[in-house]
C-alpha cells in the first residue's frame, strides 16, 4: 500500500482546515445573500446588515432590504443550520458505527423523521404545551426510533455489523418508510405536489419561524456531540476497544445516537429530506485533517453549512426562475462520492 | 491482584468457560493456553469485564469488577486486542494518545505533561515513535500490533491482558515484545495475562500457565508441570515430543508430524569412501548422531561423517572454522556433517560389520596411541596435547532412545579401554596401562528405524555387538598403527 498519508495530520493542516472552512463559509454566505434573480451588490449587502444592526432600516433601499433581510438571509441561515446539523450528525454516525458510508440519509433516519414530520403536518398533530415544536419533536422521536430499529435489525442480520450490512438495512428501511409516506400521501389525497417538493427537501420560504424551530436542537445536539468527541475517537476502533480504554460505551453510544437523531429530526422537520450532506462533508474533512473527531465535528459544521448554502444557491439559480429541490443537487454530488468511498474502502480491505 | 473464583459464562445458552479459578500474583506473567474453541478469548473477556460471568466472580484488588466504572477499570487494566481492520485513518500518535483517555479528567480534558510523557515513553518502548505521524492504516500488521501495545501501555495499567500478542509479528518482534513485557513486569510493576497459541513461547516467558480444554481448567501450574507430553497430547490431540530448552529450564514441545518418516535404509561398509585425505561415510539418509567431533558435535541429525587426516604438526587457532571450510571445500555441507580429525593415516581405518539377532552395526576405528594416557593418573602431570588419537564410529541400523545413545557411548568407551589393555598400550609418562589418548573422539549414529532399542548397556544385545566390535576394531587398528611405526 502506498504511504499516502505521511504527516497527514499535523497541526498545520488542522489550522489550514479551519481557516479555509471559515473563509468558505463567509464566501458561501455572501454569495447566498447577493446572488439570485435580483443581484444585490456586496456594498448594499453590508449596508443593509449594518442598518439592520443599528435599527436604521428606513434609510435602506426598500427592495434590496426586503430581499436580503426577509427572503435571502433567513434562507441562507436555515440552509446553514440544516447543512451543519446533517453534516455533524453524519460525522458522529460514521465514527460510532466505524462506517464511512453512514449518514442520516443512508441509515434511513431521514426517512423515519420524514414519516414523523409528514404525519404531524398532515394529521395536524399538536402535542399540548409544545405548540409549533410538536413538528421537530415528533420528527426527532421518529428519527431515533428508526435508528434504533435499523441498528437492531443490522445486528440481527450480522453480529459484526459490517459496513455493507448497515447500509443495506438502511436502504431497506428507507424504501419501507418511503412507501408508508406514499400511502399517507395517497390517503390524504390532495397537496401531492407540495408534499413531494417537501420530501425532496427545500429551505425556501420558511422564514424565521423555522430557524427558531431548529436552532435549539442544533445547539444541544452539537454540544452533546462535542462533549463526546474523544469517546467517538475511541469508538471508531470498535466498541470493545473503547470499553477497554475506559469509555462508558452504553451511555456514550446512546448519547451520540440520540444527538444524531436530534439533529437529523430537527433538520428534516424544517427542510424535508436532504440526502448525502452528512456523507460528503465529513469525508472531505477527514481527507484534509485526519479522523480526530475533536476537529472533524466542528469542521463538519462549518463545511456542512457552506455546502448547503451553495447547493441551495445552485438549486434556485441553475434553472431560474424554476427552483429545483435542494435534495436534487446534494444527491447529484453525494451519490458519486458515496460510490467513490465504497470503492476506496473495498480496495483498502483487499490491499 | 486479580482473582477469579469459579467463574462460568459464555454467549447464548451454553457456558463456554466452566468453573475456572485462579489468583494472579503481582508482577507475574500468566499464560492462557488451549486448543481452538477451548474458551481462552471468552475467559479473557470475562476477566476484562466485557462479558458478565454467569456464576462465580472476578475481583480486582479485593473488589468485584462491577464495582469499578469503565474509566476506573481502564486505569488499572489495559487490553491488547486481536488485530482487526479500522474504518478511519488515525495517526500513530493519535492512536497511542487515546490510551490516556481514562487518565484525562473534565469536559475539556486538558493534555498534561504526564500524558505526553506516558505516550512518548510507550511509543519509544514499542519502537513506533519513528512513524508517529503516519496513518495506522499504512502500517504493516506487526507495526500496527505494536501501536496498539503502545496504546495499552500508555494507559499505565497495573494489569495487561493480551490476546495472542505475537500474532502478525515476526520472530524478532515476538521476542522484542515479550522481552519488553517481561521487563515491564519488573520496572513498572506490571502483571500480565496473555493468551498464547505457541506453547513454546508461552513456556519461555510465562511464570505460570493455565491450560484450558473445552472451557475447563486442565492444569494451572509452572510451565514444567503443564507442558508434559501426556497432557499436551491429550488436550491438543497431536503427537508431540517434549525436550528442554537449550539455555533455560523450560520445556519445549516439538510436533511429531505424520509425514517425513524416511524410508528405511541400512548402513553398510559400502557407504564408506576412503581417500588419503579422509574417511567419508555418506549416509543414504540423515542419521541421529551423538558425538564429540570437531563439527557437528552433540546430538543432531547428520548426513556426512568425515574423519580427516591432518599432518602431525597440524596447528590451527580455530580448528572448528578450518573444519567447516574443509567440509565446504569437499562438497559436504558443514551443517550436515560430523567432522573429526586425526594424524593417523586414514587409509588404515578398520571398518567391520556386525550382525546378530536382527541387529546390525557398522564400526569404524582409526587409532594412534603415541599420545596414550592413563586417565587415573592424568591429574598428576601437565601434558602437552600431541596428536595420536583413537576415533571410534558406531553406526547402528536401529531406533535408539536417548538413553541408549548414552549407554552405547559408555559401552564403546569401556570396550576401547579394554582393547588398549589387551594391546598393552602404556602411558609413556607414567609407564602404567593407558585408558585412551588425550584427544579421543567417539560417535554413535543410528538410522532410527525399526523397533525401539531402549538400552545399550554392556549386556544388552546392542551393547554386546558394540563391545565386541569396538574391542576387535580397536585392537586391529592399534596393530596396524604399530606395524606402520615399526616399518617406518
Amino acid at each position: 500500500m502506498p504511504k499516502r498519508s505521511i504527516l497527514m495530520f499535523s497541526r498545520n493542516k488542522v489550522w489550514t482546515g479551519y481557516t479555509f472552512s471559515i473563509l468558505l463559509l463567509l464566501t458561501a454566505f455572501t454569495l447566498g445573500v447577493t446572488v439570485g434573480s435580483v443581484q444585490v451588490p456586496l456594498t448594499q449587502m453590508l449596508n443593509i446588515f449594518a442598518g439592520a444592526i443599528t435599527g436604521d432600516r428606513e434609510a435602506l433601499d426598500p427592495m434590496f432590504g426586503s430581499i436580503v433581510l426577509d427572503i435571502r438571509f433567513p434562507r441562507v441561515v436555515l440552509a446553514a443550520l440544516v447543512g451543519a446539523s446533517l453534516a455533524i450528525a453524519g460525522a458522529s454516525f460514521q465514527g460510532l458505527l466505524k462506517n464511512p458510508l453512514a449518514d442520516p440519509y443512508t441509515l434511513g433516519v431521514s426517512s423515519g423523521a420524514s414519516v414523523g414530520a409528514v404525519a404531524t403536518i398532515f394529521l395536524g398533530l399538536t402535542i399540548p404545551g409544545l405548540g409549533s415544536f410538536t413538528l421537530p419533536v415528533i420528527s426527532i422521536l421518529a428519527a431515533l426510533i428508526t435508528l434504533v430499529i435499523v441498528l437492531g435489525f443490522a445486528r440481527m442480520v450480522e453480529k459484526s455489523m459490517k459496513m455493507e450490512t448497515i447500509i443495506l438495512t438502511g436502504i431497506i428501511f428507507s424504501s419501507f418508510l418511503g412507501s408508508i409516506l406514499s400511502l399517507m400521501i395517497a390517503l390524504t389525497g390532495d397537496e401531492l405536489r407540495q408534499i413531494i417538493n417537501w420530501l425532496l427537501g427545500s429551505v425556501s420560504m420558511r422564514g424565521w419561524e423555522y430557524i427558531r424551530l431548529i436552532t435549539p436542537f442544533f445547539v444541544i445536539g452539537a454540544l452533546l456531540l462535542f462533549w463526546n468527541a474523544r469517546e467517538l475517537n475511541a469508538m471508531a476502533f470498535g466498541e470493545e476497544r473503547a470499553q477497554h480504554l475506559g469509555v462508558n460505551v452504553q451511555r456514550r453510544k446512546f448519547v451520540v445516537l440520540a444527538s444524531g437523531s436530534l439533529l437529523t429530526g430537527a433538520a428534516v422537520a424544517v427542510s424535508g429530506t436532504i440526502g448525502f450532506v452528512g456523507l460528503v462533508v465529513p469525508h472531505m474533512v477527514r481527507m484534509v485533517t485526519g479522523s480526530d473527531h475533536r476537529h472533524v465535528l466542528p469542521l463538519s459544521i462549518l463545511n456542512g453549512a457552506s455546502l448547503l448554502i451553495l447547493c441551495d444557491l445552485v438549486a434556485r439559480t441553475i434553472v431560474a426562475p424554476t427552483e429545483l429541490p435542494i435534495g436534487v443537487i446534494t444527491a447529484l454530488i453525494g451519490a458519486p462520492v458515496f460510490g467513490l468511498i465504497l470503492i476506496q474502502k473495498r480496495k483498502e480491505r483487499r490491499g | 491482584m486479580l482473582k477469579a473464583s469459579r467463574i462460568s459464562g459464555g454467549y447464548g445458552e451454553k457456558d463456554v468457560v466452566k468453573n475456572v479459578s485462579f489468583e494472579l500474583q503481582k508482577q507475574e506473567i500468566l499464560g492462557i493456553l488451549g486448543p481452538n474453541g477451548s474458551g481462552k478469548t471468552t475467559l479473557m473477556k470475562m476477566i476484562s469485564g466485557l462479558l458478565p460471568c454467569r456464576s462465580g466472580d472476578v475481583s480486582f484488588k479485593d473488589q468485584p469488577l462491577s464495582a469499578y466504572s469503565a474509566k476506573q477499570l481502564a486505569r488499572e487494566i489495559a487490553v491488547l486486542p486481536q488485530l482487526h481492520s479500522h474504518a478511519f485513518d488515525y495517526t500513530v500518535r493519535e492512536t497511542v494518545s487515546m490510551g490516556r483517555y481514562p487518565h484525562q479528567k473534565g469536559m475539556f480534558a486538558p493534555w498534561k505533561a504526564d500524558d505526553e510523557k506516558a505516550v512518548t515513553e510507550a511509543m519509544q518502548q514499542t519502537g513506533v515513535a519513528e512513524f508517529e505521524n503516519q496513518s495506522i492504516q499504512d502500517l504493516s500488521g506487526g507495526e500496527r500490533q505494536r501501536v496498539f501495545l503502545a496504546q495499552a501501555l500508555a494507559q499505565e495499567p497495573k494489569l495487561l491482558l493480551l490476546d495472542e500478542p505475537t500474532n502478525h509479528l515476526d520472530l524478532s518482534y515476538q521476542k522484542q515484545l515479550l522481552d519488553l513485557l517481561k521487563e515491564w513486569t519488573e520496572t513498572h510493576e506490571l502483571t500480565v495475562i496473555s493468551i498464547f497459541h505457541d506453547l513454546n513461547i508461552a513456556s519461555l516467558y510465562c511464570d505460570r500457565l493455565l491450560l484450558l480444554h473445552e472451557g475447563e481448567t486442565v492444569q494451572l501450574a509452572e510451565p514444567g508441570h503443564v507442558m508434559n507430553k501426556e497432557t499436551v497430547e491429550r488436550v491438543y490431540r497431536a503427537r508431540v515430543h517434549t525436550q528442554s530448552h537449550p539455555e533455560l529450564p523450560k520445556p519445549q514441545v516439538t510436533l511429531l508430524p505424520n509425514h517425513g518418516q524416511q524410508a528405511s535404509c541400512e548402513i553398510t561398509k559400502d557407504h564408506f569412501i576412503i581417500t588419503p585425505d579422509h574417511v567419508h561415510m555418506k549416509a543414504p539418509q540423515s542419521l541421529k548422531t551423538l558425538s564429540s567431533a570437531v563439527i557437528g558435535a552433540g546430538l543432531g541429525w547428520y548426513h556426512h561423517f568425515v574423519n580427516r587426516h591432518v599432518p602431525m604438526d597440524y596447528e590451527c587457532d580455530d580448528s572448528y572454522q578450518d573444519m567447516v571450510q574443509y567440509a565446504d571445500r569437499h562438497g559436504f555441507k558443514a551443517a550436515d556433517t560430523v567432522g573429526m580429525m586425526t594424524a593417523v593415516k586414514v587409509e588404515d581405518v578398520v571398518i567391520r560389520e556386525y550382525k546378530e539377532n536382527g541387529l546390525s552395526v557398522v564400526i569404524a576405528v582409526t587409532a594412534g596411541v603415541g599420545n596414550a594416557v592413563d586417565v587415573s593418573l592424568s591429574h598428576e602431570r601437565e601434558r602437552e596435547t600431541t596428536v595420536g588419537t583413537i576415533n571410534s564410529w558406531i553406526f547402528i541400523n536401529g531406533k535408539l532412545s536417548d538413553e541408549a545413545f548414552i549407554q552405547a557411548m559408555m559401552t564403546a568407551t569401556e570396550a576401547k579401554v579394554k582393547a588398549l589393555q589387551n594391546a598393552d598400550v602404556k602411558d609413556p609418562l607414567t609407564g602404567t596401562l593407558a585408558t585412551g589418548t588425550s584427544t579421543d573422539s567417539a560417535l554413535v549414529a543410528a538410522t532410527q528405524h525399526g523397533p525401539l532399542i531402549q538400552y545399550a548397556g554392556s549386556i544388552t544385545p546392542l551393547g554386546k555387538l558394540i563391545g565386541k566390535g569396538i574391542v576387535e576394531c580397536t585392537t586391529e587398528a592399534i596393530g596396524i598403527y604399530r606395524e606402520r611405526k615399526r616399518s617406518s
